[in-house]
């Protein structure tokens, strides 16, 4: 087994990457970042693993926060409430983890499988099951492959604690878990079903905290030799740069512990006159360019600032931001039928049949 | 109208007399070390003129950079407790966690956390532990701690914790300065609580400030309204900026682009002001400087609030010049420039020397610089030239030439042609420009409330009318007005649809 330390300057970068991937939701990776600052401050340091090398039987823990970003930018993140997550999961499955991995690359979710690491002193597998963020449990890889919806631990910072322990299907995990998540207040730390080596091997989404660490990368060298930020994304990614513009309107509301809303833009450079309307779940779902839907899930929306090229999450976007909005191919396992029920613009409620920024 | 605006900045102190829209006046006076005696200085002289003789002025906006400055030096700052409302949430993160090594060890003078806090939807995250606030405000105490800052998880929300916990604190300290987090506005618990600590640390430098700007007001003769110039191009009066002084952060490079858009008649442009330290550039956007986007750092420290995006350089009129190998900045004489520049009898070469050599200034001594000659000047401006067209571009969104205004008292330092640039606009005044923009800063209107049974945008047009109303009352003419924030937030725990709107609102001052 190869293990590659994640240095306090990969940390740095992979905040940075994550954001983006978080495609607006996820929450902004700085809380954990801050987290993670402090933990290798005290010395600890985190590994880094390849699915590949897990074995078969390896018993993997599955992290992620659960909840309204809104909510985790005044509740801020505990590194220590999502070590017990795991440690719960632990306890009530009476075997230990030999490994870590996240829900969802994208956001805050993206460094927290590290915070658990560095807790459990066990290694980060290199894959998640998203490939960037979504706002529901069953907008994954795994849930696309139909594996074990159970059980799940879902904790909070008081010392609330619970156990899913058994539900038919990934959309019922999504609507119990939900339900718990929005009595604590709408943020949460969970444990996610727990997944064999095996299954990490088949269905996780690889390399993607390697990705994210690259476009943090890439984005942090533009910034220091004041190159183009955005223009260094697309050099390390095969995205699609859809429009520029300047926040003139944020719609939101939280219902059932999410962010929805819509952003209004209007464009500047090629974009003058060309209004652009972004709706989210927590993620940028669906943007229309002058009323045509030009970008939907599961292609990765990302809206990020003009100037730093840091992503721009719905939580905080606000009146008269300049930002730049690109597109990210989506990971191939959302691009099959079953994986558009999970994740296509109908699984968000757009009458919309998904076509891709990167078909044209 | 007839106001007085007047600039402190780190190398000079500007003051202009504006009557009915009119620069009548305009006077330069170095920056004191103690700050008060240039204004005095700068007042004075305008008295002198016998312009005010019998006159009502109707008030003195000053714009400074001290408050920014003393965080950015590390200077005359208050050891601050930080007092945090919403344990058990967020304790691997205390307040400080985030600042500058250095910057927290002056500031921080303990941090207390304990219960308390509300939910997204209004309801209490915990109970306030008020006999734990108690606590903590006798620990303080026994610290000799006197400025507080209080944050609270949701405060923008629902600040009733963060008023609950001063009342209690100012029961053990009557004499406490307390700053609310919610008072600053965002949502975002670490940076609305860092800029409650900034705040709270200038809090004995803001409280002697603006009594030594009265002074010198009341000392001038000048019998008028002291108001300071914010970071939004308003301004406040002296009792609120007292107790904010985070506020006016920014103000001294938005007064210097508002008065480089009001002397140019230009509403769009990039703006290049230079000081005698210090060049910031920054794009100007319907009359307004372009606002930086999200998190801002002052002094190293993440915090939230509305400021111009500026790009700053060091260079200026007082810059050190190195010939060989050719060297301009970052390092200035700053207010000592009148001295220690060669022109003046003192022993380090400036731009202003430069300047002086080659009859392009007329100042100080032209004898004692003959030994520049013409070539060695030309690649001084060359430089100082090539460092403004760099900054210019990094601060340029588009593609193209644009029209470039240059303001300040180092304005000779930009040639009439440069690279990416159309127009090179030089202003009558334009050596004021800060101190003009100070003058003509405009009024606020702001309303933040709950409205109920109403859409969204009923809520919010409500709001925009209440704003308009109030920012009318207090001067401003209404078919100037134009909204500058507007934020909205659902509150889901409360009945009928309500939503929380915040907009604020500014216009110019209506002549009367």
């Amino acid at each position: 087994v190869s293990l590659r330390e994640i240095t306090p300057d990969d940390v740095e970068s992979l905040a940075v990457g994550a954001w983006v991937l978080g495609t607006g939701g996820g929450g902004n990776p700085y809380l954990s970042l801050l987290n993670m600052r402090l933990l290798h401050k005290e010395g600890k340091r985190v590994q880094l693993m390849d699915a590949s090398d897990l074995d078969d039987d390896a018993y993997v823990a599955v992290i992620a926060g659960m909840g309204a970003p809104l909510v985790g930018i005044e509740r801020l993140t505990d590194h220590r409430v999502f070590a017990r997550a795991a440690r719960l999961m632990e306890t009530h499955t009476k075997r230990k983890f030999d490994a870590v991995m996240g829900m969802e690359i994208g956001g805050g979710n993206g460094v927290r499988p590290l915070l658990v690491a560095a807790n459990l002193d066990i290694p980060v597998v290199d894959s998640d099951t998203m490939g960037r963020a979504y706002p529901e449990a069953q907008m994954t890889s795994v849930a696309v492959g139909d594996l074990k919806p159970y059980p799940m631990t879902v904790v909070d910072v008081r010392g609330l604690e619970s156990v899913i322990e058994t539900v038919p299907s990934w959309k019922w995990a999504e609507r119990v878990g939900r339900k718990i998540v929005v009595e604590y207040g709408s943020t949460a730390s969970t444990c996610q079903p727990p997944r064999t080596g095996a299954e990490v091997k088949k269905w996780g989404i690889h390399g993607t905290t390697t990705k994210a660490i690259a476009i943090g990368h890439a984005v942090r060298e533009a910034q220091r030799t004041h190159a183009d930020p955005v223009a260094a994304i697309l050099a390390v990614e095969p995205g699609k740069l859809l429009y520029r513009g300047k926040v003139v309107d944020v719609e939101r509301r939280v219902t059932e512990g999410y962010l929805r809303g819509i952003a209004r833009f209007d464009g500047i450079d090629d974009w003058r006159g060309v209004p652009m309307e972004i709706n989210f779940q927590n993620e940028w779902i669906v943007a229309w360019l002058d009323g045509e839907a030009v970008a939907m899930s599961p292609d990765l929306i990302c809206v990020l600032d003009s100037v730093s090229g840091e992503a721009v999450g719905s939580e905080t976007i606000r009146y008269g931001q300049r930002v730049t909005v690109i597109a990210l191919p989506p990971p191939d396992v959302f691009l099959t039928p079953k994986g558009m029920e999970h994740v296509g613009p109908r699984a968000f409620g757009y009458d919309l049949d998904y076509r891709s920024v990167f078909s044209a | 109208m007839r106001r007085i605006g007047i600039d402190v900045g780190g190398t000079n102190t500007d003051a202009v007399l504006i009557e009915e829209g009119k620069v009548v006046r305009a006077m330069k006076a170095p920056t004191s070390e103690d700050v008060t005696t240039g204004i005095l200085a700068a007042l004075k002289s305008l008295g002198a003129t016998g312009l005010l003789a019998g006159k009502k002025i109707d008030g003195v906006m000053i714009g400074t950079t001290h408050f920014i400055n003393a965080v950015v030096q590390r200077r005359n700052l208050t050891k601050v407790a930080a007092l945090r409302l919403g344990m058990p949430a967020a304790a691997s993160l205390p307040p400080f966690c985030d600042w500058p090594e250095d910057l927290a060890a002056l500031v921080c003078g303990g941090v207390w956390m304990v219960e308390g806090g509300h939910e997204y939807d209004g309801r209490p995250f915990m109970p306030l532990d008020e006999a734990a606030v108690t606590r903590a405000a006798q620990e303080m105490k026994a610290k000799g701690l006197k400025s507080i800052g209080i944050s609270s998880i949701f405060s923008p929300l629902d600040p009733s914790h963060e008023r609950r916990a001063a009342e209690l604190v100012t029961a053990v300290i009557p004499d406490a300065i307390i700053t609310c987090s919610a008072d600053l506005g965002r949502i975002g618990l670490l940076e609305r609580e860092n800029a409650a600590l900034l705040n709270a640390a200038l809090a004995d430098l803001s409280r002697d400030t603006i009594a030594a700007f009265e002074d010198s007001i009341r000392e001038s003769g000048i019998a008028a309204p002291l108001f300071i110039t914010q970071n939004d191009g308003t301004v406040a009066e002296a009792s609120q900026a007292r107790r904010l002084p985070v506020y006016s952060f920014a103000s001294g490079a938005t007064n210097s682009m508002r008065g480089a858009a009001y002397l140019s008649g230009l509403q769009d442009a990039m703006v290049i002001d230079v000081g005698g330290t210090t060049t910031d550039v920054g794009q100007l956007k319907n009359g307004f400087p372009r606002e930086a986007n999200s998190v801002v750092k002052v002094g190293g420290v993440r915090t939230l609030f509305r400021m111009p995006d500026l790009l700053s350089i060091g260079l200026g009129g007082g810059s050190h010049v190195q010939l060989d190998p050719l060297k301009v900045g970052p390092l200035s004489v700053g207010y000592k420039l009148l001295k220690d520049g060669i022109a003046f009898g003192g022993t380090q070469l400036t731009t202003t020397d430069i300047a002086v050599a080659t009859g392009l200034l007329t100042l100080g001594d032209k004898s004692k610089v003959t030994h520049l000659d013409a070539a060695t000047c030309q690649k001084v401006f060359d430089e100082s030239a090539r460092l403004a067209e760099e900054a210019i571009d990094r601060m340029k969104t588009e593609a193209g030439d644009i029209k470039l205004i240059a303001v300040g008292g180092g304005a000779f330092l930009i040639p009439d042609k440069m690279a990416g640039v159309s127009q090179v606009i030089h202003v009558e005044h334009g050596d004021c420009a800060n101190a003009v923009g100070a003058a003509i800063a405009q009024v606020s209107g702001e309303c933040d409330q709950i409205f109920k049974d109403l859409t969204r945008v009923e809520a919010i047009s409500a709001a925009q009318g209440i704003a308009n109303d109030r920012a009318v009352a207090a001067g401003a003419a209404r078919a100037t007005l134009s909204t500058i924030e507007s934020e909205d937030m659902p509150l889901a725990y409360l009945p009928g649809n309500s939503v929380r709107v915040r907009v604020r609102v500014v216009g110019d001052v209506a002549g009367s």
